[in-house]
C-alpha cells in the first residue's frame, strides 16, 4: 500500500504546490487523483517516484519510507506513464517497450520476447513492432507508453493524464483497455486526470483536489455523487451528477415483460395472445430472437410483418450487465418510451417502460438511504441526500 | 586565359603530382591540420556542450564565450601566436581550434536544449542514471544538430588551415601563399581548387556520418 502521510511540497519560488495531504492509496485498485488545474496533482503524483521530493510528511511504499530506498530502485518497481506518451523517438516500437527489462540487465531477446507480449496486451498489432514513434497515431502512442511501463511488471503503475491527448473514442478505447489490464494482472494504479468523467469511470477510489493542494474528498465514486463533501465538490461533479449516479445502479433488479414479444414469422394467434395490453406496443423480433423494431398490435398482419413498418428500437441494454443508466437512456431514446433489454448475445430479453425503470430507480435510493442509516456517520448528510434524491427523480423522468 | 585553363594546367603537370610539394603530400598535410583541430576543439566543445545541455546552465556565459571566440581574427590570432611562442605547429593549431569551438559548442548546448523534455521526463521516471538520459535519450536525438555543428567547425578549420602556410607550414596554403609570391597563377588557382573540393569532399564525409550514425526515427526519413 502506498501511504501519503501528511506531505507538503513547496516549490522554491514558494509556492505551495501539495498542502499536508493524507492518502492511503488501496493495493490493487485504481486510484484517480482527479480536481481543477494547478491543484497539485502531478506534484502529488510525482512525489510518489521521487521525480519530487517532498517538503515535508513522509510517503511509505508497504510500510517503507520511500526515501530510504535508491531512487532508481524505487522508480524502477513502479511504471511510469506521462501525457503524449514521451517515447523515445530513436527506437523502435519494440525497443521502446523492452527499455525498463533492459535496464535491469535482460538479454535483448528475451526483453523483446517480453516486449512482443505486451504489445499485444495493450491493443497494439505486431506490424507497428519495427516502427518509429512517429510512425505511430496519438492513441498508438499512448498504448507503447502504457506497455512500456508495464515492461518490467511493476506494481505500481503511476499515469498522469495518459489519454488526455487524444480524440473522444480513442480514449474511451484507452479507458476500457486500462480497466480490462488492470482486471488482468491486479496493479495499483494511481491515475491523474482532470475529467471527472473518466474519474468516476476508472477510479475505485477518487480523491478530489481543490486548488492549494488540498484533499477535498476521497470516495468511491458512486459515494463521491451521491455525498458530495461540499459545495466545491459538488460543483467540480457538474450539473448531471444524479444522472451519472445511476451508472452505479445495476439493471439487475429491473422487471422485465417478455409477454409483448413476437418473432417475425408470429401466426396471428400469436400475436393476438401476446397483446396483453400490458404494454401498448408488441417488439417483433428476428428468427433468432434479436430485436427488430415496434408495432402496434393492430398494425401486424401475420406472414405480412415487413420491418419498414416497424417504429425503430434504438440502443437496447444488456440487461443485467448494464446499468439503471443504459436501462433510462435506452428508455429515453426509444420513440415508444420502452427499452428494450437484450442477453449477451443480443437476443430480446425482455422490455421495459420508463415508469418501471423509474421505480426502479426510487427503490434503489431508497435501498441506499437505508444503507446509509445503520452507518451512523452518515446520518448528517441524510436529509441533505433524499432531498438531492428528489431532484435526481425529477431529471431521470 | 581563363580560370578553368588554369586548373587544367595545374592538375595536368605531373610534377604537381609528386615530391614534397607535390599535390598528395600537401593533400594529407592539409587533412592532417584539419582532423587535429577538429579533433582538440570537439574534445573540448563536445562535453561541455553535453554537460551545459543536460543541466541547462551555463548557457549565458557559453553564449558570450562563444561570441568572443568568434569575433578573433584567425589570422592575426596566428602572427600574434608566431611571435609569442616562434616557429611550430602550436601557432598554427591554436587559431584553428579557437575558430572551431564556438559552432560545436554552441550547437551542441543548443541541441540538447531542443530536445523535447517529455521523453526525458520518462527516462527519469523509469528509473534511469542521469548518464544514460545524456547518453541513451539526449544524444541519439539531438545528434543531428550536433553534427551539423561538427560540420561547419570542419568547413572552417578546412578552409582556414590554408594560414599555416604563411608560418611555413605546409598544407594546401602552400600553393596559394607560394603561387601569390611567385606571380604563378595556375599555382593559386590549383591551390585553392583543391580546398574547395576538399570542403565538398567533408560535406559528403558528415552526410554519410549522419546517415549511419542519426536513426531513422529521427531522421523521420
Ligand atoms: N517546478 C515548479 N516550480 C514552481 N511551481 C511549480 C512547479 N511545478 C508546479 N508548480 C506549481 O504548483 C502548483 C501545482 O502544480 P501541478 O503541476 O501539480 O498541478 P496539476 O494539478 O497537475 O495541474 P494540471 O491539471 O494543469 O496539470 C501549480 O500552481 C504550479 O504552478
Ligand atoms: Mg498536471
Amino acid at each position: 500500500m502506498i501511504r501519503i502521510d501528511s506531505v507538503t511540497k513547496r516549490y522554491p519560488d514558494g509556492t505551495v504546490a501539495v498542502d499536508r495531504l493524507s492518502l492511503e492509496i488501496p493495493d490493487r485498485s485504481i486510484t484517480v487523483l482527479v480536481g481543477p488545474s494547478g491543484c497539485g496533482k502531478t506534484t502529488t503524483l510525482r512525489m510518489i517516484n521521487r521525480m519530487v521530493e517532498p517538503t515535508e510528511g513522509t510517503i511509505t511504499l508497504d510500510g517503507v519510507d520511500i526515501m530510504k530506498q535508491p531512487v532508481n530502485t524505487l522508480r524502477r518497481s513502479m511504471g511510469y506513464v506521462i501525457q503524449n506518451a514521451g517515447l523515445f523517438q530513436h527506437r523502435t516500437i519494440i525497443d521502446n517497450i523492452a527499455t525498463v527489462p533492459r535496464m535491469l540487465g535482460w538479454g535483448k531477446d528475451k526483453a523483446r520476447a517480453r516486449a512482443g507480449e505486451l504489445m499485444e496486451r495493450v491493443g497494439l498489432d505486431s506490424a507497428l513492432a519495427k516502427r518509429y514513434p512517429y510512425q505511430l497515431s496519438g492513441g498508438q502512442q499512448q498504448r507503447v507508453g502504457v506497455a512500456r511501463a508495464l515492461a518490467a511488471d511493476p506494481p505500481v503503475l503511476l499515469m498522469d493524464e495518459p489519454f488526455s491527448a487524444v480524440d473522444p473514442i480513442v480514449r474511451k478505447g484507452l479507458q476500457d483497455e486500462l480497466l480490462r489490464i488492470q482486471e488482468e494482472l491486479g496493479k495499483t494504479i494511481v491515475f491523474v486526470t482532470h475529467d471527472i468523467d473518466e474519474a468516476v469511470k476508472l477510479g475505485t477510489m477518487v480523491a478530489v483536489m481543490r486548488t492549494g493542494g488540498h484533499l477535498a474528498q476521497f470516495a468511491p465514486p458512486a459515494e463521491l455523487l451521491t455525498d458530495p463533501a461540499d459545495a466545491f465538490v459538488e460543483d467540480f461533479l457538474g450539473a448531471d451528477r444524479g444522472i451519472r449516479r445511476l451508472s452505479f445502479f445495476p439493471s439487475a433488479g429491473l422487471e422485465l415483460l417478455t409477454a409483448p414479444i413476437v418473432a417475425v414469422d408470429a401466426t396471428a394467434e400469436q400475436i393476438a395472445a401476446r397483446a396483453t395490453g400490458d404494454a401498448p406496443y408488441l417488439l417483433v423480433t428476428d428468427l433468432d430472437g434479436k430485436p427488430l423494431g415496434w408495432a402496434e398490435p393492430g398494425e401486424l398482419t401475420a406472414g405480412e410483418i415487413r420491418q419498414d413498418q416497424l417504429l425503430a428500437c434504438g440502443r437496447p441494454f444488456v440487461a443485467g450487465k448494464e446499468s439503471l443508466r443504459a436501462a433510462l437512456d435506452c428508455a429515453v431514446l426509444s420513440p415508444t418510451g420502452w427499452a428494450v433489454a437484450v442477453d449477451g448475445e443480443g437476443r430480446a430479453a425482455g422490455v421495459v417502460s420508463q415508469q418501471t425503470i423509474g421505480e426502479a430507480i426510487r427503490g434503489a435510493h431508497a435501498e441506499r438511504r437505508a444503507d446509509g442509516k445503520t452507518d451512523g456517520k452518515k446520518d448528517s448528510r441524510d436529509s441533505k441526500g433524499s432531498k438531492k434524491d428528489g431532484t435526481t427523480e425529477k431529471a431521470a423522468r | 586565359m581563363n580560370v578553368l585553363n588554369y586548373i587544367d594546367a595545374f592538375f595536368s603537370d605531373s610534377a604537381h603530382w609528386q615530391g614534397y610539394d607535390g599535390i598528395p603530400t600537401r593533400l594529407a598535410e592539409h587533412i592532417q591540420y584539419t582532423l587535429e583541430a577538429l579533433a582538440i576543439a570537439a574534445a573540448v566543445g563536445l562535453p561541455v556542450g553535453l554537460l551545459t545541455g543536460h543541466t541547462g546552465r551555463g548557457g549565458n556565459i557559453l553564449a558570450l564565450i562563444a561570441t568572443a571566440g568568434r569575433a578573433l581574427p584567425s589570422f592575426g590570432l596566428m602572427v600574434l601566436m608566431f611571435v609569442l611562442l616562434g616557429l611550430g605547429l602550436a601557432p598554427v593549431m591554436i587559431p584553428l581550434v579557437v575558430l572551431a569551438i564556438p559552432p560545436i559548442l554552441v550547437t551542441t548546448y543548443e541541441a540538447m536544449r531542443s530536445v523535447d523534455p517529455a521523453p526525458v521526463d520518462a527516462a527519469r521516471g523509469m528509473g534511469m542514471a542521469e548518464t544514460e538520459v545524456l547518453f541513451r535519450v539526449e544524444l541519439p536525438v539531438a545528434l543531428p544538430l550536433i553534427l551539423s555543428g561538427l560540420r561547419s567547425a570542419a568547413i572552417q578549420i578546412v578552409s582556414t588551415a590554408t594560414i599555416a602556410a604563411y608560418v611555413s607550414f605546409g598544407g594546401l596554403g602552400r600553393y596559394i601563399v607560394d603561387g601569390l609570391y611567385q606571380r604563378d597563377y595556375e599555382k593559386v588557382v590549383g591551390g585553392a581548387t583543391l580546398v574547395a573540393a576538399l570542403a565538398l569532399v567533408t560535406l559528403g564525409v558528415f552526410w554519410a556520418a549522419g546517415r549511419l550514425s542519426v536513426s531513422r526515427g529521427v531522421r523521420r526519413a
